[in-house]
């Protein structure tokens, strides 16, 4: 199979899943369960695969991805909520401070942006660390984020503890998928690249890699702000989905859930990430949600399922994938179309494919 | 004959143990140097210090006659010299062509040419193209560590013990490969435990002890050198200065 052929099927398979998705909006209900599934499932795809550029792929074991996501949702916030809407939303603050609104894609840029340019000066400090270290001190940094966006005295600025809202949200899911899709495919491009294979060479072997002539300073700095980036842009999208923005939702809970997609779908596989971030969506948001429910059958009191039960499970769940399944679904393989062209057709060549389809 | 790497009065300390202690010597083109020592003399904290690992405390490194001492990593390597890590250290989770790869990171050009230069060299690694690093045996990864070394086209590698934890009759192989690489034109600074081996490869050699240079001369001389014979070779072996 030719690479010319491979592009032809990848493009018209991404084409096939958009118009599937246009075709589903036009005849389920926008209520359905399937398109919440579909719109976080999508963003978390990106924030996972964010988060594997940088745990997975050049091995910085980083905890901070919620308080990036904050800073991207507050980012996009701030800068659309209409200039009339302010009073009203800003009603403690007299209207805040900011006083113009941009277009929607500027503010998904600035979003990254201001989130990059966070992960720049946390970086200078904190790179320096190293595994568990760096856990603590990105974590930290989430948390203090978090408070910091709650405190009264940048009410002007972020309200407070009080909600964002009346931002222009998306109704398609097309969106989400568009933009998430884009973000995703630049990421894997990076990783394809000289960078790329520099980010593997730390992961595997810090001094090898610097007796090369690697700059481990520069390199970890550049996947920290990359990663921090579209850490950024998923944080406004997911905004964008919850149609509210508080900053007591992005906890470090936020940051688990995503770790542990990562987990699930491999430590190292952008499709895997894209899968298991589908995945998780789909059992959290909908298929365990019985487990959360008081349950009789017939007169049968069902046992422990109650409030918080799901995550229960859920932790269970992470305990046995840690023990057992190691690799996670995918591993560090890539799920690509001339994989399955070769396992279809029989022809398993030795050769390890590296580039994957994305979301 | 012009010197490519010039060392002098280098002294390297860890948090205030001297590892090195004003140790100066010269490498000349086209030939195989070799330091050799017991464990703790110093001679990787050479090494290491040469190719901007440490920082050096005292002292100048010239490299083709320009100053290289305290300068990082990345701006030596792109001066012309490369270190082949102690104990192999290839990217475990990358494939063998990744692994070269990345030898050549500093360098913008094709690099077709040199990939096929390194598989002439060592055709296993050839077959094992596409084979993670971490699943080769010992010695071809310390063939492919080698090689990585070599992607960077520099004018001198630096070996530090590439010996180490090989089968006596791998060591062979390794040894037959560098003095294939310092006949094809690679200035050799090799650091190595297995005296017998190195000094009968090498042309001039050097002994340190406890962090500076006690000995010094060519191969053979210091292979029949009693105190050498003593230390590294032991005292009964009595015929192995003949090459």
């Amino acid at each position: 199979m030719t690479k010319k052929k491979e592009t032809i099927i990848s493009v018209a398979l991404i084409a096939a899943l958009l118009i599937v998705l246009y075709v589903l909006e036009q005849i389920l209900p926008s209520t359905s369960m399937l398109f919440t599934v579909l719109k976080k499932g999508a963003i978390y795809a990106l924030v996972a695969v964010s988060m594997n550029l940088l745990n997975g792929f050049t091995g910085l074991f980083s905890l901070g991805q919620a308080g990036f996501m904050l800073l991207g949702a507050y980012t996009y916030g701030i800068l659309t909520i209409p200039v009339e809407q302010r009073e009203n939303v800003y009603m403690y603050f007299d209207g805040g401070i900011v006083q113009f609104t941009v277009p929607v894609f500027v503010a998904l840029i600035a979003a990254g942006v201001v989130a990059a340019v966070f992960a720049y000066l946390i970086g200078l400090p904190v790179l320096r660390l190293k595994s568990d270290y760096l856990a603590i001190a990105t974590l930290g940094f989430a948390e203090i984020i978090r408070a910091v966006f709650q405190w009264d005295k940048l009410g002007p600025l972020t309200n407070g503890s009080n909600l964002l809202r009346a931002y222009p949200t998306f109704n398609s899911v097309l969106f989400p998928f568009l933009v998430s899709g884009i973000c995703i495919a630049i990421i894997v491009m990076m990783i394809n690249s000289t960078y790329g294979r520099a980010f593997k060479a730390i992961r595997d072997d810090e001094v090898a890699a610097e007796a090369m002539g690697i700059n481990l300073a520069h390199h970890k700095r550049i996947a920290f702000v990359v990663s921090s980036f579209f850490a950024g842009v998923s944080g406004a999208l997911l905004a964008m989905y919850q149609t509210t923005i508080q900053a007591s939702t992005f906890k470090s809970a936020m940051t688990y859930e995503i770790l542990l997609i990562v987990v699930i779908g491999g430590i190292g596989s952008v499709t895997g990430s894209c899968i298991s971030s589908f995945l998780f969506i789909i059992f959290s948001e909908w298929i365990l949600r019985f487990l959360d429910n008081d349950t009789y059958i017939g007169s049968f009191h069902v046992p422990l399922l109650r409030a918080g039960f799901r995550k229960v499970v859920f932790s269970v769940v992470i305990m046995i994938i840690v023990l057992f399944f190691r690799q996670g679904i995918m591993g560090t393989r890539e799920f690509s179309i001339r994989g399955i062209y070769n396992f279809l057709t029989g022809k398993s060549k030795k050769k390890k494919t590296a580039k994957g389809g994305n979301a | 004959m012009s010197n490519i790497l010039e060392v002098k009065d280098l002294s390297v300390s860890y948090g205030g143990i001297k590892a090195v202690k004003n140790i100066s010597f010269q490498v000349p083109k086209g030939e195989i140097v070799t330091l050799i020592g017991a464990n703790g003399a110093g001679k990787s904290s050479t090494l290491r210090s040469i190719v901007g690992l440490v920082k050096p405390k005292t002292g100048n490194i010239k490299l083709n006659g320009k100053e290289i001492a305290g300068k990082t990593p990345e701006q030596i390597v792109s001066q012309g010299i490369t270190l082949v890590p102690e104990g192999r250290r290839v990217f475990a989770d990358l494939t063998v062509l990744e692994n070269l790869k990345i030898g050549a990171y500093m360098r913008k050009d094709s690099l077709e040419e040199d990939i096929n230069w390194c598989y002439d060299l060592f055709p296993r690694l050839k077959e094992r193209n596409w084979q993670l690093a971490g699943t080769l045996s010992g010695g071809e990864q310390q063939m492919l560590a080698i090689a990585r070394a070599l992607m960077s086209r520099p004018d001198i590698i630096m070996m530090d013990e590439p010996s180490l934890g090989l089968a006596p009759i791998v060591v062979k192989g390794v040894f037959d490969i560098i003095r294939e690489i310092n006949k094809q034109g690679k200035t050799i600074l090799l650091v190595e435990q297995n005296a017998n081996m190195a000094l009968r490869a090498a042309h001039h050699g050097y002994v340190m002890e406890t962090g500076t240079i006690t000995l010094s001369g060519t191969g053979e001389e210091l292979a029949s050198n009693e105190s050498v014979k003593a230390a590294y070779l032991g005292k009964n072996k009595k015929n192995n200065a003949v090459r």
